[in-house]
């Protein structure tokens, strides 16, 4: 339970995935102009993460990994350099099967988080999730919090910084620096104060 | 002239980190070395061509509603040669980058540019606009990595180039550099220099 808790922790704040490895800053910065918005996609990326991460996980375990075909006969195959293409396979149909069980069963869900849906297949901190937890030997339940605590840590980030930006809009930039310019460099800052998180260890 | 256009206007007037917002975690992560940028530069600037061209060569094949997952598995492809090919040939360096590799797949370069350009023209136009585009990714990271290691640890290519004053030299490194946030203030005032130049790429406040 410890070992869990340390991962939950460490996935949000030491090795948050936005502002520590920068991933999925494509929609970072572009999607953070407003709160609202950037909660609805921050809930959508927490969902996606937390199912495809373990589902990534099983398929590692039990078709990829070298010996991992034991069970169908194969002992010695070792399919592992496919595992690029099943992750993103796996991604793009859990966010496709997301998408019609959320417009069938909740609908309001499905309207707030619709149109951020598809974007989250292209967005690299989900992939990266998924190649971190290969990377590091995750089993079942430490991929589960892994996968809750990166998609938090993620969704914290992005409504952190469109609180920023909302105010930013009030002060008075240099015209070239103005929108992306700015936001770089806000984002820069962050980064900073995220980094006095390192080293924590529970 | 058209093709000097697809080839080299993503560089300045049309980048694809400064103005199209795209494929930016890359951009940020692997600029401390200049040795990983040039291999990522190539990385990214091979699998851009050549999905673009061959997502282009079957364009007319590909159902509507299918087409992201049919680009993504050309691409998925692409980025598992580069990688075997980086772990056969460069494996430290391959090592060094880990995941990142692995992550052009989920680089919006890449996609935008099958997506918003292969997928309405020919072979040949979308091959050419992919190494621009690429050309133009690499053009940031580039400068990004060349500031970044001088100023960090006084080298370029491992060369010294500045001579650090723990070594007898006069140069006192900046660890800032070494650290990711910089990429960030870098990339930002290089947009900052790109649209002083640019006028109309400038973003009006609403």
């Amino acid at each position: 339970m410890e070992n869990l808790i340390n991962i939950f922790v460490k996935a949000v704040f030491i090795e948050n995935l936005a502002l520590t490895f920068f991933l999925g800053m494509c929609t970072f910065l572009a999607v953070s102009k407003k709160v609202s918005t950037s909660i609805g996609l921050g809930i959508a990326v927490i969902v996606v993460q937390t199912i495809t991460i373990p589902a990534n996980n099983l398929i590692y375990t039990y078709f990829l990994k070298p010996g991992a075909l034991a069970w169908a006969g194969y002992p010695e195959l070792d399919l592992s350099f496919l595992g690029l293409i099943s992750y993103i396979g796996v991604i793009a149909a859990m966010v496709q099967i997301l998408e019609m069980v959320l417009d069938k069963f909740v609908p309001a869900l499905y309207n707030t988080l619709g149109i951020f849906l598809p974007l989250i297949t292209v967005n690299c901190a989900i992939l990266g999730g998924s190649l971190f937890m290969v990377e590091r030997g995750y089993n079942f339940t430490e991929s589960v919090t892994y996968g809750l605590g990166s998609g938090f840590g993620w969704a914290l980030a992005i409504m952190a910084l469109s609180g920023i930006r909302e105010k930013l809009s009030y002060s008075d930039v240099p015209k070239g620096l103005k929108g992306l310019g700015i936001t770089f460099i806000t984002v820069g800052l962050m980064a900073i104060v995220f980094m006095c998180f390192g080293g924590i260890q529970l | 002239m058209k093709i000097k256009e697809l080839l080299f206007d993503p560089i300045l007037k049309n980048n694809p980190i400064a103005l199209q917002i795209l494929g930016i975690c890359s951009a940020l992560a692997v600029t401390v070395r200049l040795d990983q940028v040039l291999i990522m530069c190539f990385a990214l600037t091979f699998v851009c061509a050549f999905s673009s061209l061959f997502v282009s060569i079957i364009r007319n094949h590909i159902p509507g509603s299918i087409r992201i997952i049919v680009q993504m598995t050309i691409i998925a492809s692409m980025v598992i040669i580069v990688n075997e090919f980086l772990k056969a040939y460069a494996y430290d360096v391959s090592k060094a980058m880990a995941v990142y590799v692995g992550l052009i797949i989920t680089n919006c370069i890449v996609m935008g540019r099958t997506e918003g350009f292969a997928m309405k023209n020919g072979p040949v136009a979308s091959f050419l606009d992919g190494i621009g585009n690429g050309l133009g990714y690499s053009f940031i990271l580039i400068i990004v990595g060349i500031l970044r290691e001088l100023l960090g640890s006084g080298k370029i290519l491992g060369m010294t180039i500045l001579p650090l004053t723990r070594d007898g030299g006069w140069y006192e490194p900046n660890g800032l550099m070494l650290l990711p946030p910089s990429a960030f203030f870098i990339i930002g005032l290089i947009i900052w220099v790109i649209r002083t130049y640019y006028p109309d790429q400038m973003e009006e406040s609403n």
